[in-house]
């Protein structure tokens, strides 16, 4: 939509879109430059900014207090594992509903996302007993599982409505050459899909990255991730706004840093079909 | 091979390398992540020097997501745990049900009779001891010596709920964001009724009668909540009903309250370097009414081993290191005599460096001052100070917590709080079989 | 194209994704429907036995019931309404030509890259606190008192918390569905002498239909479960003032560990979701033709 405008005009838009941006932003920055203050300075009033005590410690404290690393990977593993092997049992599903849609498609769509609906509190005790008896409590692969089926629906609906846009008649073509249906998929359609593909994956990485019941409830040591992380910092004894404020940072930093690399792939692929 | 796949097959590699088998004995720990315990992780090196065989895992969490991890594991049998860090509350309960191992047979060098009696008793159902104290705590009054100055005013040794209400009027001075007291008013079994509790004790109220009839319809509840809420309205900080242990260490270090009825072991944190008072600072015991029981709690975050865990050998080997007198030596010759875990064992109160930190002998003064066998003015049939040493009290104790916070919110009179208690707790106590 | 042999192959293709969500679901759901007519208390193993509809009785006769079925409600809607509206007019002002476009819009997604209880503790503490947050501070600059937003407002300090992590979901779904809107149309309806206003009502909206219902139905989705910001901030306080269905399944699952209770709450939990699902359907589902 790039239309001219008067520079009196422009200069208006640019003002409020960053002001917006700036408030919308500020709680993350205001946590941000609080992980840098000392506790008596983050809590000092009113409150401090130019004249801060501004400290590297709770960095350190907390970097030496906790095994970051670990906690680190264990998030990327299970974030990233259980959105790839989510696209793989996805693809084809979103395959054959986008190309060979029955009269229950939509119903199945609908059906799919309505298993996100059980309160995960109220099937705590029944997951939890599950997760035990199958002995993939606290292993990253137990998680990869439980997210993976958490994101199910959401990664299914999102490709479903890529691949609906893709043309039917590129598929026949390829299928008058000769093509199987796994080379049609893999040659022909998932190329194509790329774009959409890449979307699913950040949107799905993010969502499980940050989610904080079944990661602290299905783990203890092995496969805790940075939700209990951030758990092993908030309220402890003391003054800890700035501390909790640098365990924090460096549990979003990294996804915050991610998205920062990959917006463009957002902005563009976040359509969920809203797009015709 | 698409990409995809060859990324899902690095993935599962990775998965099958990180299971790969250590030899020696690793044991978990599940910990809350205050103070005392998280110096206890950084003094690790003392116990692996001496027991390399033994590699401890630890989970370190906030204290209610660890009580319910911890629960869940315990309940269902779950074995994931080797040794867990639980309160007085839990202990007498998970005992009973056998959901603990007997630490009677610690090594002769963990000096059980060293323990302080108040302490242990708390800890041992029917002679068994199943667990180990970390640290202990009572409730004082933490109080402006600079503020009760000025306000010409001494702090008496044991103070009545009449001297507190005097020093807080006193102190007041709510243009200056000084509040004359700070208590707790967030809702929870463990925060605002844990002080409410130990409060009514010293107000001659109980929580249930010798047949396990609610208390809430009695003058004396009637008496306690009054009071309370008088007190906060009147002299403490706006937005009380939010605030717990922990908002209320702020303000107190912030300088913002007079006094602060809390645990003894947060006078350690209001007199160390993150407070901006620490040097103004006065302790004494909390208040009473003339009644014989004084308004404060017994408390001890204790080590115990489910009776589920594999490892209890190497268990014992590590409470045993974490809980007996070479580590409170280590602690001090680490980190100072005012860091070493409080309120467990006799020999440190007899200790004479120990007995230089100012807030040493108020401490063991408070936990004496408390009985979980007798700690109503009338008899009652439950055991617990602060708590009443049934399974269902944490449903409970929130449950008249929230009503409680509700009433400091201005959302409800006392009447209506109280009213609504009885009848909250009157239909629980029948549902759980322990009322007709 | 539906050939015999397709039909079958997109059967065998969309079977393991079918399989293992009902599985996921089928299990958990009756294992809970089996605990809601169970008395299961964690803490008292040795009192179990059948209690008929006892469990749903006691939800239907708490006092707070109804206020968190309300509450819950209000999240949702206010959450939507909030993320819906001001999603529009960001995506709007994103739209234009604006300089440092890539940095704005990393600012304005950055909330959904923070994990929910951070999110919440940053409110709580940084912002919300009575005496050390940012508006007191901002209230006693201006001579006046602090809000006391917890203590007060504690529902729409709980929906404003929410609606800030979702805004960027919905903003980011809203500036995609901008980019595809033909810039000639607007061209022409501005040569028409179309006002602003005209043209948003017109053409924009219009055009953002299907993006609103896709906003609506998942955030729906994810907010009818929401608990974790309200244990975070409130605890579901004053009183009950902020307690939510979910929130008071957490109490009984989490605080007074009666599994019972919270099976039978989760129960109800899916069908008042089923029960807004329905409406939201025929509602807004015709947009959705999938």
């Amino acid at each position: 939509m790039a239309r001219a405008a008067s520079p009196r005009k422009q200069l208006i838009t640019t003002l409020a879109a960053w002001s917006v941006a700036l408030i919308i932003f500020f709680p993350v920055l205001w946590m941000i430059l609080t992980s840098f203050k000392t506790e008596a300075s983050a809590v000092a009033s009113p409150p401090e900014l130019l004249g801060a005590d501004w400290t590297l410690d709770n960095y350190a404290e907390v970097w030496s207090r906790s095994d970051y690393p670990r906690f680190f990977w264990n998030s990327v593993v299970i974030s990233v594992g259980s959105t790839l092997l989510g696209l793989a049992i996805a693809i084809p599903a979103a395959w054959s509903m986008a190309f060979v849609p029955g009269k229950r498609t939509k119903d199945l769509l609908m059906w799919m996302l309505s298993t996100k609906m059980m309160p995960a509190v109220a099937v705590m005790i029944p997951i939890y007993l599950l997760f035990q008896w199958l002995g993939i409590f606290d292993t990253r692969i137990g998680l990869i599982l439980a997210l993976m089926l958490m994101n199910l629906p959401i990664i299914i609906w999102m490709l479903y409505t890529y691949f609906k846009e893709i043309p039917g008649e590129i598929l026949e073509a390829a299928r008058m050459d000769g093509a199987s249906l796994w080379n049609e998929i893999v040659y022909v359609l998932t190329p194509m899909a790329i774009p959409g593909i890449a979307s699913t994956m950040l949107l799905n990485v993010i969502l499980a990255w940050n989610e904080a019941f079944w990661t602290i409830t299905l783990t203890t040591t092995k496969a805790a991730p940075l939700s209990a992380f951030i758990a092993s910092f908030s309220a402890p004894q003391g003054l800890f706004y700035a501390k909790l404020s640098a365990a924090s940072a460096m549990a979003i930093l990294p996804i915050l840093i991610l998205g920062w690399f990959s917006q463009k792939q957002l902005v563009r692929g976040l359509t969920f079909g809203a797009v015709k | 091979m698409t990409k995809t796949l060859r990324a899902l097959l690095g993935a599962t590699a990775l998965l099958t390398l990180s299971g790969a088998a250590i030899a020696e004995t690793t044991i978990t720990v599940a910990t809350v992540n205050n103070g005392d315990m998280v110096r206890m992780q950084g003094l690790m090196d003392d116990f692996n020097a001496k027991h390399p065989d033994i590699k401890v895992e630890w989970v370190t969490l906030e204290e209610n997501v660890l009580r319910q991890n911890v629960t869940t594991d315990i309940a269902t049998g779950g074995g994931q745990y080797d040794v867990i860090t639980i309160g007085t509350y839990e202990v007498p309960i998970w005992g009973k049900q056998g959901w603990l191992a007997s630490l009677n047979d610690l090594p002769a060098e963990y000096d059980v009779d060293d323990l302080l009696p108040a302490i242990r008793g708390g800890l041992t159902v029917d002679g068994t001891l199943y667990a180990s104290p970390f640290y202990g705590e009572s409730s004082m009054v933490m109080y402006r010596t600079d503020l009760m100055e000025a306000a010409g005013l001494t702090m008496p040794d044991a103070p009545t709920w009449a001297d507190i209400e005097k020093a807080a009027a006193a102190m007041t001075n709510k243009d200056a964001e000084i509040y004359g007291v700070c208590l707790r008013g967030k809702a929870g079994w463990g925060e605002n009724m844990a002080f409410l509790t130990a409060m009514s004790n010293s107000f001659g109220a109980r929580w249930f009668d010798e047949a396990w009839n609610p208390q809430f319809d009695s003058p004396e509840w009637k008496a306690t909540l009054d009071f309370y809420l008088n007190l906060m309205n009147n002299y403490g900080p706006p937005g009380a009903s939010n605030n717990g242990f922990n908002e209320n260490l702020t303000l107190f270090n912030q300088g913002k309250c007079g006094m602060w009825i809390d645990a003894t072991v947060a006078a350690s944190f209001v007199t160390g370097k993150d407070s901006t008072v620490a040097d103004k600072v006065g302790f004494t015991l909390a208040p009473d009414n003339g009644l014989g029981k004084r308004g404060n709690w017994l408390w001890a975050w204790s080590l115990a081993i489910p009776a589920s865990s594999q490892k209890q050998d190497a268990a014992k080997t590590f409470i045993n290191w974490a809980t007996n007198k070479d580590y409170l030596a280590l602690v001090a010759s680490k980190e100072g005599w005012a860091n070493v875990p409080p309120g467990t064992r006799t020999s440190l109160y007899s200790n004479e460096e120990y007995a230089k930190v100012p807030f040493a002998k108020m401490t063991i003064d408070s936990i004496n001052a408390a009985d979980p066998n007798a700690p109503t003015v009338k008899p009652v049939p439950y055991v617990g100070v602060q708590f009443v040493a049934i399974p269902e009290f944490q449903g409970l104790g929130t449950t008249v917590g929230e009503l409680f916070s509700a009433a400091l919110a201005g959302q409800s009179t006392a009447d209506e709080a109280l009213a609504a208690a009885q009848a909250a707790v009157a239909e629980e106590m029948k549902a759980a079989g322990y009322i007709q | 194209m539906s050939t015999q042999s397709t039909r079958m192959a997109a059967r065998f293709m969309v079977a393991p994704s079918v399989i293992v969500l009902f599985i996921w679901m089928i299990v958990p759901l009756a294992m809970t429907a089996y605990f809601s007519f169970r008395l299961y208390r964690l803490l008292s193993p040795d009192r179990t036995g059948w209690v008929g509809f006892n469990n749903y009785v006691w939800f239907f006769n708490s006092p707070d019931f109804w206020l968190a079925l309300t509450n819950t409600l209000l999240l949702v809607g206010g959450v939507l309404v909030i993320t819906v509206v001001l999603g529009i007019l960001i995506a709007l002002l994103l739209d234009q030509p604006v300089k440092g476009q890539g940095v704005l819009r990393i600012l304005v997604i950055a909330p959904f890259f923070v994990m929910p209880p951070v999110a919440a503790s940053i409110w709580e503490n940084l912002f919300m606190h009575p005496q050390n947050g940012l508006f007191a501070a901002i209230a006693r600059g201006f001579g006046a008192q602090p809000i006391l937003f917890l203590e007060n407002y504690p529902m729409p300090s709980v929906i404003g918390i929410v609606a800030w992590e979702w805004l960027p979901f919905a903003t980011l779904i809203f500036v995609t569905a901008l980019q595809s809107l033909s810039s000639e149309q607007l061209e022409a309806a501005e040569m028409d002498g179309a006002s602003a206003f005209n043209r948003f009502r017109y053409i924009i909206l219009p055009h953002l239909t299907r993006a609103i219902t896709v906003v609506i139905l998942i955030q729906t989705i994810f907010l009818l479960g929401i608990f974790g910001e309200i244990f975070t901030t409130t605890q579901g306080g004053p009183g009950s003032a902020s307690t939510t269905l979910p929130y008071m399944i957490f109490k009984q699952a989490i605080v007074a560990k009666d599994i019972g209770r919270a099976a039978a709450g989760g129960i109800i939990a899916v069908i008042l979701a089923n029960i807004v699902a329905y409406f939201l359907m025929r509602g807004i589902g015709r947009h959705l033709d999938a």
